[in-house]
C-alpha cells in the first residue's frame, strides 16, 4: 500500500501527544479520544486526506483499560498517501466525539460500531441500531457475547435436539 | 393423436376430480419473487434462457404474495427477516406451498451463529428441501419436479 | 418468531421533515420484498405526490455475523465465508481475503498464480457486470438484456467450473496461490470467450445506449459532485461516475497488475447513464487486461512452497516426515499469525473492498472487518434522489449497484 509520509505522522504526534506503532512495513498513530475530532479536521482540511476508507473497532477483552481500540484508515486520493489512526477506548461507559462534520461517511459506520460494540459517539445526529434488529439487547461483537451457534444433529442426538427445536406452525397459522 | 383417441363416439372424458384439480395446479404454479442472497441469483439464472423454468409451468415471477403459489425461500433469513417471512407466507391464498432453496434455508449452512435462523422450517413449513450451496439451477429444477410429483399425489381435503 | 412488532414511527421522528408528520406528505415502506430494491432492503420513503422528499434505508436484513463467526474459525476454514460476502464477485473476496493473510504472515506468491488470480478476478469482475446490466435494465423494463446477460454470463460460469467444480463460490484462490493448476481445456474455453464477448458487449449497448428512452430515463438523474462523492466515502464506478480518478489497481498495484496496460474509464456528469457508460468501457478493459494476462501466462508452480502456511501436496505426505507434519498441524490447529493488525484492499466492480485482520498471535483471527464498498454507496442514496420521482428512485438504486450480501455482511 502506499506511504505515509512521515511528515504527516510528525505533526499529528507532537499535536496532539500521540504514539506510533509500526507493523508490517506500515506506521500508525496512536491518538487519545479526547483529540480525535480536533485531529479529523486537521487531517482533512490541512494534510489532505479525503476520503476515510474505514473505520472499524477492536476488542480486547479481557483487558479493562483500554478495552476497545479505534482504527480508522484515511485515504488521499490525488497525492497517493495513506494513514491509520487507533483510538484507545476505555471499558465503563465508552464514548467518543464523532467525525460525522468532517466526513460524511463515518455516519453509517458510527452506528455499526454502535450496534456492535456499544461504543458511543457524542454528537452524531442519529445514533441507533443499523444491522441487529431495533430491540436486540447486547453487542454483538464484544468477546463477552456468545457466538450463540445450534449444537449440530448427529444420529445419536437427533431425536434429543428435535424435540427442542422450534418448529413452524401448521399451514393454518395455528 | 395422444388424447383424442380418448374421446370415443361422445365426447366425453371421465376422470378422478382430484387428479385433474392436482394437475392444474402444478402446470400453472407461479413462485413469489423471493430471493434473499447468492440463492437468488441461482434462481434467475434458472428462470433465464439456459435452464427455462417456464417449461415448468412458472412463466412469470410474481412479486406479490397475493399472486403466487409458490415461494421459494432462496437464502439466508436472519433473525430481522423472520418475521417478514412469515407475514408473506400468512398473505399467500391456499394452497400454497415453500421450497427451502439452498443449505441456509434447508438448516443453517455455514453459518451456525446468533444472527441467521437455523432452517427457515422454524418459521415455515416447508414441502421440499433443495441442498447446496448454491444449488445448480438443474438442482433447483429438480426439487420443483419433485414438488409437482407430491401436489399430484396430494387429497383435496388438505386444502378444504 | 412469528410475531411481528409493529414498528412506530417514534424511533424515526427526528429523521422525517415535520409535514410528513402533520400528514401533508406521505411516508411509504418500500418494503424489504420488493422486485426493484436487488436484495432485501427496506426504504422509507417521503413523498410529496410522486416526488421524493427523503428515502432513508434500513438495512440488517440480510445480517449473517460473517465477521464473529470468522472468529471462531482458523484462517483457512474461515476464508469459506469470504465467498459468501459479496455473492457476484466471489473471487475478488477470496482474492482481497488472501492478500491480507500473506501481507499478515508473509508470504509469497508464485507468479503463474498472480497471473490466474487476474484473470480470475477479470472475468468475475465482467459477470459481476452484466448480471447488473441485465438487472437494471430490467428495472426499466429492457427485458431482453437480462436475458442476453445471463446467457452469456453462463459462458463464464462454465469457465469457473471447469477451474474450481462451482459455479459460484470457488474458494480456488487460497493463501499463498491458487488451489490447483488449471486443467488444459482452460486456455481453449477463455479464448473462445475472449473471441465472442467484444460483440455481445456492443450489442448490449446496441439496445440501450442511443435508446431516447433509456436516454430520458438516465440523464441528470440522481446527480452528485466529485467532492460530495468522495466526502460521502463512495468507491467505485459510483465515484467514477463524477470525475475522480481512483481505482485501487491503479492507486496499490496488486497481484501483478502494474504489468497490464489498462485504462481507467471516467465521466464528468455524475448521473445514472454516466455510472452506466463508465461499467459498459470496465467490461471492455477487463477483456483487455484478460487478453494479455493470457498471452503472458508464465510457467510455474501455482502456490507457495512455504509448508507453514501452505499444505504440501498430497504426494509427498507417503514420503516425506516433516511434510505429514505440516499437514498434520495446518488441518488441526492451524497456523499462527504473528500479532498486529494490517488492511489491505483491491478492486471490486463495486468499489474498494478491503479487509481489516488484528491477529494476536493464535490460529484464528482476533478481529476480522471487512470494509465492503456498497455500504458507503448506499449511505448517499437520500443525497441522490432527492427531488426526484419515484420511477427515477428504482433506476438510481440500479445505479448504485448495490449487493445486499455485502452492506450486511
Amino acid at each position: 500500500m502506499n506511504e505515509t509520509p512521515s511528515s504527516t505522522i510528525e505533526k499529528l504526534v507532537n499535536k496532539f501527544n500521540g504514539q506510533t506503532i509500526e507493523f508490517a512495513g506500515e506506521t500508525s498513530v496512536i491518538l487519545p479520544a479526547e483529540k480525535i475530532a480536533d485531529a479529523a479536521r486537521m487531517i482533512h482540511d490541512e494534510l489532505g486526506f479525503d476520503l476515510l476508507s474505514v473505520m472499524t473497532a477492536v476488542d480486547y477483552f479481557p483487558e479493562e483499560n483500554p478495552r476497545f481500540h479505534l482504527f480508522y484508515r484515511f485515504t488521499a486520493i490525488a497525492n497517493h498517501q495513506t494513514l491509520n489512526v487507533r483510538v484507545p477506548v476505555p471499558a465503563i461507559s465508552p464514548q467518543v466525539a464523532t467525525i460525522e462534520g468532517v466526513y460524511h461517511n463515518a455516519n453509517w459506520h458510527e452506528r455499526e460500531i454502535y450496534d456492535m460494540f456499544g461504543i458511543t459517539f457524542a454528537g452524531h445526529s442519529d445514533l441507533r441500531r443499523i444491522l441487529m434488529p431495533h430491540d436486540w439487547e447486547g453487542h454483538p461483537l464484544r468477546k463477552d457475547y456468545p457466538l450463540g451457534y445450534e449444537e449440530p444433529q448427529f444420529s445419536f442426538n437427533f431425536d434429543e435436539i428435535d424435540v427442542r427445536k422450534p418448529y413452524a406452525k401448521n399451514r393454518r397459522g395455528e | 393423436m395422444g388424447i383424442e383417441q380418448k374421446l370415443g363416439n361422445m365426447g366425453v372424458v371421465t376422470a378422478r376430480l382430484e387428479d385433474l384439480v392436482n394437475w392444474s395446479r402444478t402446470n400453472a404454479m407461479w413462485p413469489m419473487l423471493f430471493g434473499l442472497a447468492c440463492c437468488a441469483i441461482e434462481m434467475m439464472s434458472a428462470q433465464a434462457a439456459n435452464y427455462d423454468m417456464s417449461r415448468f409451468g412458472m412463466e412469470l415471477m410474481r412479486p406479490s404474495p397475493r399472486q403466487s403459489d409458490l415461494m421459494i425461500v432462496a437464502g439466508r433469513v436472519s433473525r430481522k427477516m423472520a418475521p417478514v417471512v412469515r407475514r408473506l407466507y400468512d398473505q399467500m391464498p391456499d394452497p400454497k406451498w415453500v421450497i427451502a432453496m439452498g443449505d441456509c434455508a434447508s438448516c443453517g449452512g455455514v453459518f451456525n451463529n446468533y444472527a441467521i435462523v437455523q432452517g427457515v422450517d422454524e418459521v415455515v413449513p416447508v414441502d421440499v428441501y433443495v441442498a447446496g450451496c448454491p444449488p445448480r439451477p438443474e438442482a433447483l429444477i429438480h426439487g420443483v419436479v419433485t414438488l409437482h410429483e407430491k401436489v399430484r399425489r396430494e387429497k383435496m381435503k388438505d386444502w378444504a | 418468531m412469528a410475531q411481528i412488532e409493529e414498528v412506530t414511527l417514534d424511533g424515526m421522528t427526528h429523521l422525517v421533515s415535520d409535514r410528513a408528520l402533520q400528514g401533508e406528505t406521505m411516508l411509504l415502506n418500500m418494503g424489504p420484498q420488493h422486485p426493484s430494491t436487488h436484495g432485501v432492503l427496506r426504504l422509507l420513503l417521503e413523498l410529496d405526490g410522486e416526488t421524493v422528499l427523503n428515502a432513508i434505508p434500513d438495512i440488517g436484513f440480510l445480517h449473517t455475523g460473517i465477521e464473529k463467526n470468522m472468529e471462531a474459525k482458523t484462517y483457512q476454514k474461515a476464508e469459506v465465508m469470504t465467498d459468501r460476502l459479496d455473492y457476484m464477485n466471489t473471487v475478488g473476496n477470496n482474492l482481497a481475503y488472501c492478500l491480507a493473510v500473506e501481507k499478515l504472515v508473509g508470504l509469497d506468491v508464485p507468479v503463474r498464480a498472480q497471473a490466474l488470480r487476474v484473470i480470475l478476478a477479470e472475468l468475475k469482475r465482467i459477470s459481476s457486470h452484466m448480471v447488473w446490466l441485465g438487472t437494471s435494465a430490467l428495472d426499466l423494463a429492457a427485458m431482453s438484456n437480462f436475458m442476453y446477460c445471463f446467457r452469456d454470463r453462463e459462458i463464464i460460469l462454465d469457465i469457473l467450473e471447469l477451474v474450481s467444480g462451482q459455479r459460484m463460490m470457488t474458494t480456488y484462490i487460497r493463501p499463498g496461490g491458487v488451489w490447483r493448476d488449471v486443467p488444459v481445456e482452460f486456455e481453449a474455453a477463455v479464448r473462445n470467450f475472449l473471441k465472442i464477448i467484444t460483440k455481445r458487449i456492443d450489442e448490449y449497448e446496441s439496445l440501450l445506449t442511443k435508446n431516447p428512452l433509456f436516454i430520458d430515463r438516465t440523464v441528470g438523474i440522481g446527480v452528485i459532485s466529485a467532492k460530495d462523492a468522495v466526502n460521502w466515502g463512495l468507491t467505485g464506478a459510483t465515484l467514477r461516475g463524477s470525475g475522480v480518478n481512483y481505482d485501487l489497481r491503479k492507486f496499490a498495484p496488486y497481484s501483478g497488475y502494474e504489468q497490464y496496460d489498462f485504462d481507467v474509464p471516467l465521466r464528468s456528469e455524475g448521473d445514472v447513464q454516466a455510472r452506466y457508460l463508465v461499467r459498459i468501457e470496465e467490461m471492455r478493459q477487463s477483456v483487455r487486461i484478460v487478453q494479455q494476462a493470457m498471452d503472458k501466462l508464465p510457467m510455474g508452480p501455482v502456490r507457495s512452497n512455504n509448508y507453514k502456511f501452505v499444505p504440501p501436496p498430497r504426494s509427498m505426505i507417503a514420503t516425506s516426515m516433516e511434510a505429514l507434519i505440516h499437514h498434520f498441524k495446518l488441518w488441526t490447529e492451524g497456523f499462527n499469525a504473528p500479532r498486529g493488525a494490517i488492511y489491505t484492499a483491491v478492486e471490486s466492480p463495486r468499489g474498494e473492498l478491503g479487509v481489516f485482520i488484528e491477529s494476536d498471535g493464535g490460529p484464528k483471527p482476533m478481529r476480522i472487518h471487512f470494509r465492503t464498498p456498497s455500504f458507503d454507496n448506499l449511505q448517499v442514496l437520500p443525497v441522490l434522489a432527492k427531488g426526484f420521482l419515484v420511477a427515477d428512485l428504482v433506476a438510481i438504486i440500479g445505479s448504485v449497484d448495490i449487493v445486499l450480501g455485502d452492506i450486511d455482511r
